[in-house]
Order: structure tokens, then C-alpha cells, then sequence
């Protein structure tokens, strides 16, 4: 174990939504390279109250890399500069003695600032609730085997539903797109064969809730690059394609009922 | 005086009981639904089931939790998998099979009757959740998987990667938002429970508190559910989240909803140990990887070499030594001892020699690492995150931590609490694990709780009410509750002390730690009832919470939080010095048999233990519920 020394703390604070930010500079004298970077965060926090100042707000839960509550623009990059990692996972043995780290909130229109480092997530949800579900009512379903997913099926839907709903695909958008997100559950479930019902009516629900809150892809792909989960562009492809198809396909589908 | 607990077990044959039930509960009538209003408190596993099922139903239903989604409850955090008696392996699974398992997992201190109906209901919920598009690992045919997971013999336990927990509460989330788009669920986020309000003996709703305003507001419904998780937190370490906390239902408990085994608190054995003082969590890795993994220490306890240096003949396969027929995948309570036990003699490995062993060596030899990394790869990348060491190359180091409490929310058949109208599901109610749960059982005792339970006995419960007048927000109980939730709030404010909220729970974590963790002494833990009280008292004058009770203010909200474990923590110690038994993960040293494992006192002690809030923890009223096993047989557990 050995102690980072001297490191500058560059901390975005807002009192509230409406409130104009600014960055409030702090030392950290002594941290332990073992500590996570969201411990760093608690030792400056138990400093400020020991100072009688008020704490700084982050969001964060798990401290494991699965809840997707934590976020955090670290130098400018979402979840920091580990790859494949979420903030809470990020370890101060990455940073050096005498860094300067400047710690901002996602940045993204969608997602306004509450206070200090925490802002409102909610827009996602909206998009799950347009149609980020297999309707399967409680009660109904057919013995579980009845259903055969074949393995590579099985193994592509997973893969997109490994996505935890952080929000480092918006926060590093330049357009504050929600195109990797939206994709990814449209993908998870489009490919199964319980989705398949309401495959289009699904892609072309969600895709318009996401159109309502977000900016549009140009297809930049940072989005992929800064998700902790590594979810694949392709997802998007998926999204696109299937959005595409609906608005024939659902005109079939409606003209026939 | 103590009340006689009627735990309204059903008449009939032990396997007939569920139907039997379900066959003479009342129903309301479809239309008659949506006259009706059922709050349901966190959305985890327990709560996104049930408010999503209670709501297709037709139940008006309100649902809270404090997180900023209803997707971050830490059921996601479950990695493992969730067991259920398909038998799709054709090994000799069978729902009675589940059942002995559970009862005998649990050290024979569970309810037979509610144990059973989970067995029962086990095989439903992974058809509900295969047709909710839950990815779960599948054969090249098309068909499940399974693997095995520690106190059982047969291979019951269906996963999706080292993420079940995530795969099966994002389904439970999107039969949620479903609801929330069609408008049978309200969801209020970031709003966390500060009160519940009875009235005239019934439970008529919950004073809130929105978490971004410091706003508390009053709501009534006919029906309450409590689905709020466990308090592994009170030990300050563990590998709950860090926002976990028994608020709500201690707050339930102090309106006259019994606590049940308080001190039955399950200890994982397969944690990544604590690496420096300033840790705040501890990160758990999924049983399952005993499946696989091999674990050991040296047999020389002043051995520094590194693992790959050790010779096969100079390493302690101790769990393979010490019980041949499970070996690895003993039970927790028995691997976290035995792992507790070579530390404390030296036997530890890693920098501070706090660990043990967790070796894949052999499994990479035998399966090739892609067979490895397609089994664990997510879990071996977690360790590699936090650890720093590349599990592929060098054994993982673990050690127990705490992780899971069985006790809880004292519940009847029904789930109903002991107050009438209240309700108790997932891991915040007490009922079906005993002294110990099996892996992967968290995950299926929510979901069945929620999805195939609670649907069928609130209905029960909320037909004679139909058309009677129901407590509105404007009566009288209401309006103190929430002048006292208001009273207690601006409190840890003025108390303008020198230490913060964390500062005092870690304190109280080391206190609870060390005398009612792995092992307790009557010594221990009346030194911990004399510690506790002082601490707590210390924590009421020299409190600090800084900023104010008008915005966010996550310093204020872990004040009233760690206010709550302070109680709850005199309550559990209490608990383990009453129960002088050994008895599952409740573990008293002057209780054990010859060869270091637990003795149970069933002449004594085969009971339930269920305090009544009397204003005072310390003099919690202890009630008793008998334990009756009409078809298990009260046997010593052996996994030799």
C-alpha cells in the first residue's frame, strides 16, 4: 500500500437547479492508493463537515460497478480514465501524486443538474416506460423451456442487457444523445423470441420517447467508448434498423385491426 | 405481557397448504380493484414485483423508493443466480427436495409451512421471468442451464452470467415502468419512508420525506408494503450498498410491528478483504465461484511465499478436508467459520494475512480458460478492478463479510406484519431462511413474495374493507407523525456537535462487528449492551450535520439512518445473548460441539423470538412463536 500526496481537487458546486456553478478548489494531503476514488471523495467530505462546511452531493450506491447510480466527469471523461470501469470501481492507484482532478457532473441537457455532482436521470426511465418491456402480465407464462433460446441468442441479448443506466453514453455525447441506451434494451429484447410481439411497436415507442428528451446521433461513437459495460455500436444499428421497419410495419399492423 | 403470535398457517397436508389457502382466500371483484390503494416501499426485487402485479391486478398503487430509479435497488447487485425446483437436469431435484434443503440450510429455524410454499412457488416464478425476456444462461439446444450452489446437491440454480440479481430486477423494473406508463403505478422517487400511521390499529399509510426538498408529506392507502431490505449495514462494513438501511422497518417496528431473530446475520465467506482503514464497503464474489474455485491456505501459518510458489502438499484444502461430500460448497455459515478460524491462527494470506485462498488453477486446467472466463469473466474483471491482481494468473484472496440478514420484519403466513393492513416482503421480512439462507435463495424468496404471494393475501386482506371508510391524510395521526418527523430532522441539525453521522457508524459497525459477528460470547455481547447505549447517547450530543434541511443533504439523511441501526444494534445484541444456543450463522462459542460446529438447543430454543418496541430497545418486549416440524425431522446438520 502506498499514499498518493498533494492532489488538487477541482469540485463542480451548485446549490440547487437554478443556480449558476462554479468549481471550488480542495487539497487531498494523503490518500491511500488502495482507496477507491469515491473513498477519496468520503475522506474529503468527512473533512469538509469536520470544517463545518457542507458536504459535497454525489450520487452513488453499490460501490460495485452494477447499480449505474454513481457518474462523475472525471478530467473531462465519463467514469473517468479507466476503461470498462465505473467511477466507484476506479481506484486511486490510477492517479499519481500532485494530480490535479477536476470533477464535474454528467453534462447533458437531458440530465439537469440537482446539486453539486448529482443530476436527474429520470428522462431515462420515460424511455422504458414508452416500451422497454415484454408485456407478460404475472400469472400467465408457459413452462420456461417451452421458450428455446438458442445460445448465441441468448449470449447477443445479454450483452446489451448488461447495461446499468448510467449515463456516461449521454454525459459523453456531443449531442447529449441517448441512442447507445435507448439501443441497448431495444436490442435485448428484439432479439429474444418472447419480444418478437411487439418488436416494432417497441422500437418505434422508445425511439420517440428518446427523440422527445435527447439530441440526435451523428454517430461519433464516444458514446461505446466511455460505457463502463462496453455496450457495442451495433446495438444502435439495430435500433435504427428496426425503427426504420416499424413505420411500415406498424401501418400493417394497424390497418389490420 | 406477551402476545400470542398466530402465524395463520393453513390447514392440511403440508404440501396441500398453499392451495388449500389460495382456495379460501377472499377476492375482490375486478371492478371493486381499483377502489383500493396499496402503498408498496422499495423497489427492489419484493416491490417492482408486487407493485407490478398488484397493479395489473387493478390495485391503485403508489410505490416509493429513495433511489433516483426504481432499477437501482441492490437486488441488482445479487450475482449468482436464483434457485428453483425445475429439475430441468434431471438429477433428483424435486419441490420437497428445495424444501429439506431450505429447512435444514436454515439450521431448523424456519417456518415448514412457509418454506414449502416457496419451494412450491419456485418453478413459477422462473417461467414468469423467462417470459419477462430475463437472458438467462442457456444450452446450445435452446434450453436452460444450471449450476449448483453451496447446501445443495442437485443443480438448481438458473443465472444470467455472474448478473442475475440485475437481469431479473431489470425485468421486475420493466413490468414496473409498464405500469408507470399506463398509469396504475405512481412512483415517487428519491422520497424516503420517516414514519408509518396506524389507526385504531390498522395501518392507514406513510409519512415521507422527498430527499431533494427535505419535504414530508403524509400518504393513506388501505394496505402498506414493506419491501425495504435488510440491515446488513449496521455493521458499518459489509457488502450491501451504501445506501441500505433498516429506516423503514425499524420506523415499523416502533409503531408496534414485532422484529424477528434480530441477531440472525449471515456472513458470506467469499468477500475481497478489507484492504485499508478508510474502506467503505466490502465487494462480495458470488458463491458461485466455489463452484469451480478451489479454497485454501498454507499449512505452515508463517509461509510468505506466493501461491504459485506453494507445493500441492504444503496447501490446506480445508473445506475439501474437513467436509468431503460438499467440500467447496459447503453452506456459508460453516465455510466462513472455517475461514475465520485459519485466519485467527495465522493461516491468512495477502499483505495483512487477512484472507484466504480462492484458487481456479485447477479448473483452468481442466475447462481452458474460455470456459472460465465465460462462466466468471465478469466477476474475475470485478476483482481484477479492486484487488488489482489477475485472478487468470494468481488465486483471489477472500475472506467473509457480512452480507445478508435473515431476521427482519416479524411476518405471518400472509406476510402480514403484527400490525393489521402492514406488510413485509424480500429480505425485510423474516420468514424463510431460518438461522442461515443457501445461495441463491435472496433472490427467489423476493420474487416469490412478490409476484405469487402477496397478490393473494392482500386480496384476503383487503375484501372485508370494501366500501368502508378509509383514514384520509387529514386525520389527526398523520399530522403528528409528521410534526415528529419534522421535530426529528431539525434535531440532528441543532445538535451541532464535532462528529459526523459516518463517524459514529463506523464506531457502532466495530462494536456490532466484533461482539455479535461471526462469533459471540455472553462476555462479548454484554459488553457490547454496555458499550452501545454510551456511544448512543454520544451520538445525541455530539452529532454534526452540516448544511440545511431545505435541499438535497446526504449527511442529514445517514444522520436519521444511523440513528435507527443505534436501535437496532442494541436490539440484535440482545437477541444473541437471549438465544444460548448455536444455531445456523448465529454462532455462540459456548455452544459447540467437539469439533467446533453448532449446537442447537431445540428443547429451548426452537422458536421464533419477536420483540415488541416498548420505547426502549434495550427493553424490547420478547415474544415467542413455537416452531412446529411436522415433516422435517430435527436432525444436527452435517455436510461431511
Amino acid at each position: 500500500m502506498n499514499q498518493l500526496t498533494n492532489l488538487k481537487l477541482k469540485v463542480w458546486r451548485q446549490t440547487g437547479p437554478e443556480a449558476e456553478g462554479h468549481f471550488e478548489t480542495h487539497t487531498v494531503e494523503k490518500v491511500s492508493d488502495e482507496a477507491s476514488f469515491l473513498e477519496m471523495l468520503d475522506q474529503l467530505n468527512e473533512r469538509l463537515i469536520s470544517d463545518g462546511k457542507e458536504a459535497v452531493v454525489f450520487d452513488h450506491d453499490c460501490r460495485e460497478g452494477i447499480c449505474g447510480t454513481c457518474s462523475l466527469m472525471i478530467n473531462g471523461r465519463a467514469h473517468g480514465p479507466q476503461r470498462a470501469t465505473t467511477t466507484c470501481q476506479l481506484h486511486m492507484r490510477t492517479f499519481k501524486s500532485g494530480d490535479e482532478i477536476v470533477i464535474e457532473p454528467w453534462r447533458a441537457a437531458a440530465f439537469p443538474v440537482i446539486k453539486d455532482l448529482m443530476v436527474d436521470r429520470s428522462s431515462f426511465d420515460r424511455i422504458v416506460e414508452a416500451g422497454g418491456f415484454i408485456t407478460a402480465p404475472t400469472g400467465g407464462a408457459p413452462d420456461a423451456n417451452l421458450i428455446l433460446v438458442p445460445k448465441p441468442v441468448a449470449d447477443a441479448a445479454m450483452d446489451s442487457a448488461a447495461c446499468i443506466g448510467c449515463g456516461a453514453c449521454v454525459a459523453a455525447c456531443p449531442n447529449g444523445a441517448a441512442n447507445l441506451f435507448a439501443g441497448a434494451k431495444i436490442s435485448h429484447l428484439n432479439v429474444l423470441p418472447q419480444g418478437q410481439s411487439e418488436r416494432y411497436k417497441r422500437a418505434e415507442a422508445m425511439v420517440h420517447a428518446m427523440d422527445d428528451q435527447f439530441g440526435s446521433c451523428t454517430n461519433h461513437g464516444e458514446c461505446s467508448a466511455a460505457c463502463p459495460k462496453e455496450i457495442s455500436l451495433d446495438v444502435i444499428a439495430m435500433m435504427n434498423s428496426d425503427f426504420r421497419k416499424s413505420k411500415s410495419k406498424n401501418r400493417k399492423a394497424l390497418s389490420r385491426g | 405481557m406477551s402476545t400470542v403470535l398466530n402465524a395463520k398457517i393453513p390447514a392440511g397436508a403440508l404440501r396441500d397448504k398453499w392451495d388449500n389457502y389460495k382456495a379460501d382466500a377472499k377476492l375482490v371483484n375486478p371492478n371493486n380493484k381499483r377502489k383500493f390503494k396499496v402503498i408498496v416501499v422499495g423497489t427492489g426485487l419484493a416491490g417492482a414485483s408486487a407493485a407490478a402485479t398488484l397493479a395489473e391486478l387493478g390495485y391503485q398503487v403508489d410505490a416509493f423508493t429513495f433511489h433516483d430509479s426504481a432499477r437501482r435497488a441492490h437486488s441488482i447487485a445479487a450475482q449468482g443466480g436464483i434457485n428453483a425446483a425445475k429439475n430441468y437436469q434431471g438429477d433428483g431435484d424435486s419441490i420437497n427436495r428445495l424444501f429439506v434443503d431450505t429447512i435444514k440450510g436454515g439450521d431448523f429455524r424456519s417456518r415448514e409451512g412457509n418454506v414449502h410454499r416457496l419451494a412450491q412457488v419456485s418453478v413459477d416464478i422462473i417461467d414468469q421471468m423467462v417470459a419477462q425476456g430475463v437472458p438467462f444462461a442457456r444450452e446450445y439446444g435452446g434450453m436452460l442451464d444450471n449450476r449448483s450452489f453451496g447446501g445443495a446437491q442437485v443443480s438448481r440454480t438458473f443465472y444470467a452470467r455472474g448478473q442475475t440479481g440485475q437481469q431479473l430486477l431489470l425485468g421486475a423494473y420493466q413490468q414496473l415502468s409498464r405500469q408507470i406508463g399506463l398509469g396504475g403505478v405512481r412512483l415517487f422517487n428519491r422520497t424516503e419512508l420517516v414514519d408509518i400511521v396506524v389507526i385504531d390499529g390498522r395501518c392507514s399509510g406513510i409519512v415521507v420525506r422527498d430527499l431533494l426538498t427535505g419535504e414530508i408529506t403524509s400518504h393513506a392507502a388501505h394496505a402498506v408494503v414493506m419491501a425495504t431490505g435488510g440491515y446488513g449495514n449496521v455493521y458499518f462494513l459489509s457488502t450491501n450498498a451504501m445506501n441500505c438501511n433498516v429506516t423503514a422497518a425499524w420506523r415499523a417496528h416502533r409503531r408496534g410491528a414485532m422484529f424477528a431473530n434480530p441477531c440472525y446475520t449471515q456472513i458470506h465467506p467469499t468477500c475481497i478483504p478489507q484492504s485499508d482503514e478508510s474502506q467503505s464497503k466490502l465487494t462480495l464474489m458470488s458463491e458461485s465461484l466455489r463452484n469451480d474455485g478451489r479454497v485454501w491456505v498454507p499449512k505452515n501459518a508463517d509461509d510468505s511465499r506466493s501461491a504459485e510458489q506453494i507445493p500441492e502438499s504444503e496447501r490446506d484444502y480445508y473445506l475439501e478436508r474437513l467436509y468431503p461430500s460438499y467440500g467447496n460448497l459447503a453452506p456459508r455459515d460453516i465455510s466462513s467459520r472455517a475461514a475465520k478460524r485459519l485466519v485467527d491462527k495465522g493461516h491468512g494470506v495477502g499483505p495483512l494475512k487477512n484472507g484466504v485462498n480462492l484458487d481456479f488453477s485447477a479448473a483452468i486446467a481442466r475447462l481452458g480458460r474460455d470456459v472460465v472466463e465465460e462462466r466468471y469473466g465478469n466477476l474475475f474483471q470485478m476483482y481484477e478492478r479492486i484487488a488489482g491482481e489477475d485472478p487468470y494468473s494468481t488465486p483471489m484472496r477472500i475472506y467473509p463479510a457480512t452480507h445478508y440478514t435473515m431476521g427482519g420484519l416479524w411476518v405471518d403466513y400472509e406476510l402480514g406484519t403484527t400490525v393489521p393492513g402492514l406488510y413485509a416482503a424480500g429480505e425485510a421480512n423474516f420468514s424463510d431462511h431460518g438461522a442461515n439462507r443457501l445461495g441463491a435463495s435472496a433472490l427467489m424468496q423476493g420474487l416469490a413474495d412478490g409476484y405469487f404471494v402477496l397478490p393473494y393475501t392482500i386480496s384476503n386482506g383487503l375484501a372485508p374493507l370494501l366500501n368502508k371508510p378509509a383514514p384520509t391524510t387529514d386525520h389527526p395521526a398523520f399530522v403528528q407523525a409528521e410534526t415528529e418527523a419534522r421535530e426529528r430532522f431539525n434535531a440532528y441539525l441543532n445538535v451541532k456537535g464535532t462528529r459526523s453521522p459516518d463517524w459514529f457508524h463506523r464506531e457502532l459497525g466495530k462494536i456490532i462487528w466484533d461482539y455479535c459477528g461471526m462469533e459471540r460470547t455472553q462476555q462479548g455481547l454484554e459488553k457490547a449492551l454496555s458499550e452501545l447505549p454510551a456511544l448512543y447517547s454520544e451520538f445525541k450530543k455530539d452529532l454534526r450535520v452540516t448544511g440545511t434541511g431545505e435541499s438535497v443533504n446526504q449527511t442529514l439523511e445517514k444522520a436519521g439512518r444511523v440513528d435507527d441501526f443505534f436501535q437496532l444494534g442494541m436490539l440484535m445484541c440482545r437477541d444473541a445473548l437471549d438465544r444460548q444456543e448455536s444455531c445456523g450463522a448465529h454462532f455462540r462459542s459456548e455452544y459447540q460441539t467437539d469439533e467446533g460446529e453448532a449446537l442447537r438447543n431445540d428443547e429451548n430454543f426452537c422458536h421464533v423470538s419477536a420483540y415488541k418496541w416498548t420505547g426502549d430497545p434495550m427493553a424490547a418486549e420478547l415474544n415467542k412463536e413455537q416452531l412446529v416440524y411436522e415433516t422435517a425431522h430435527l436432525a444436527t446438520r452435517s455436510y461431511k
